[in-house]
């Protein structure tokens, strides 16, 4: 598992951001040529990308003379084409979430969102946190400047659970690994989870559950209001490949090795019994496995892949991710910060719901 | 001059503090004092929601990015 934790601090840092460049720099040179550079590299982009399969097959059984229908063979050939893909799919998703989310700071989404009632609010919430630049260790400042100019407690809770819940390298890698279906449903369980369950906060009149503290807070003007040329946001998005890929990319490579090695040396049902779909208690099981485990999303993928090749419901393994990702110890800590625990047992338990909700959904309609 | 990096303590904020440091070193200029700045409510106050930030003489100058030498000396030159 991977743990971001600092040990010295206790910050669990889960960032999606990057780092932006400084504007107004000197480079305005370079950074156009870099600029005009994007459209080839793009187009040399496709050109690999839909040749891969090609190229995987090639090198299998044509270079390293691996027989076909082999299993060896066929796991070779699924690490060599699935590797590349994955990684690609990341690069140019990363670097075009980048872009966008150079659009969008927290100040900008706070704007957005001042002013909305609950309900329409949870929704544009839920959306805004899949492109805001969102780093777990910001979520204390994050969560006061967004209650203390007003914005209700329900739809902050939206904006911070969909902002680690929905991000672009969990998309990315459920679709290179079990396809757009897969990918799609957790996108919109992800927002509808985010939406239920800061809807329900809002309902359920918890204000009180704030520490006081953070109302006699005083809210500054940062007055930063960096003017982006596209140049800037096209460095802003290689910065953000350079950061998460970088990042991310040994847990990409294992996820995928486990995928294409472990076939032989596990029994093909071993999970089924334990984490299929017949065992009704499994979803909760998962749930409750999740929360003391703390991971990103792409920590997580190999975990999910070995478990799904060994027969346990997408249902119950979704629903394990999602409650590694959302629900964890450290970020409880961080939160308790500014919340009461009363507030925090009723995030963890609504979120938990919300959860368990679509588990036993995705187990229902998959066959 | 004051420079004075805003964060609750996260390894980026950490990083940042270093790269201030650099900056000031490689500029030669010792009349530069950095400071951390940890209180949650002080950075509250200087409207910073995502860390590390980085403040010049009280003026909010970048959020949420770590900074690299060559950036903070761009800022502070």
């Amino acid at each position: 598992m991977d743990s971001k934790t600092d040990k010295e601090t206790g910050c669990a840092c889960s960032c999606k951001t990057s780092d932006a460049p400084v504007s107004g720099g000197g480079h305005k040179r370079a950074s156009f040529t870099r600029l005009a550079l994007i459209a080839p590299a793009l187009f040399l982009w496709w050109l690999l990308y839909r040749e891969l399969e090609t190229i995987s097959k090639w090198i299998t059984y044509g270079a390293l003379h691996l027989k076909e229908g082999t299993r060896l063979g066929s796991s070779v050939e699924f690490f060599l084409y699935d590797t590349p893909k994955v990684l690609m799919l990341l690069t140019l998703v990363v670097f075009g979430v980048g872009i966008i989310r150079s659009f969008f700071t927290p100040e900008r989404t706070r704007r957005i969102l001042e002013g909305r009632h609950e309900s329409f609010g949870n929704v544009l919430a839920a959306l805004l946190g899949i492109v805001t630049p969102f780093c777990s260790c910001s979520a204390v400042p994050l969560f006061i400047g967004f209650v203390t100019t007003g914005i209700p407690l329900g739809v902050t809770f939206s904006f911070l659970i969909s902002a680690p819940m929905v991000n672009e390298v969990a998309l990315v890698l459920l679709y290179g690994l079990f396809g757009w279906k897969v990918a799609a449903l957790y996108l919109g369980t992800g927002l509808f989870i985010a939406m239920f369950a800061g809807w329900t906060i809002g309902r359920l009149r918890m204000e009180k559950g704030i520490e006081d503290w953070v109302f006699e807070t005083q809210i500054g003007e940062s007055g930063e209001d960096a003017q982006l040329t596209w140049p800037d946001r096209v460095s802003y998005g290689l910065n953000a490949v350079r950061e998460i890929v970088g990042k991310v990319w040994p847990f990409v490579l294992a996820g995928i090795a486990v995928g294409a090695g472990i076939h032989g040396y596990v029994p093909e049902n071993f999970m089924a019994s334990i984490m299929g779909k017949d065992a009704w208690w499994s979803v909760p099981a998962a749930v409750l496995f999740g929360i003391p485990m703390y991971s990103n999303a792409a920590g997580i993928i190999p975990v999910v892949q070995a478990l799904l090749e060994k027969g346990a419901a997408l249902g119950t393994v979704l629903a394990f991710m999602m409650a590694v990702i959302t629900l964890s110890l450290p970020e409880f800590v961080i939160l308790r910060k500014v919340l009461k625990p009363r507030l925090i047992a009723v995030f963890a338990a609504v979120v938990g719901l919300g959860i368990l909700a679509v588990g036993y959904l995705f187990n229902a309609i998959i066959v | 001059m004051k420079i004075e990096i805003l964060g609750t303590g996260c390894a980026k904020c950490k990083k940042l503090y270093e790269n201030a440091k650099a900056a000031a070193r490689e500029l030669g200029r010792d009349d530069i004092e950095i400071e951390k700045v940890e209180d949650i409510k002080q950075i509250t106050a200087r409207g910073v929601m995502m860390t590390p930030a980085l403040c010049v003489d009280g003026q909010v100058k970048s959020t949420g990015k770590l900074l690299g030498p060559g950036d903070i000396k761009k800022l502070i030159g």
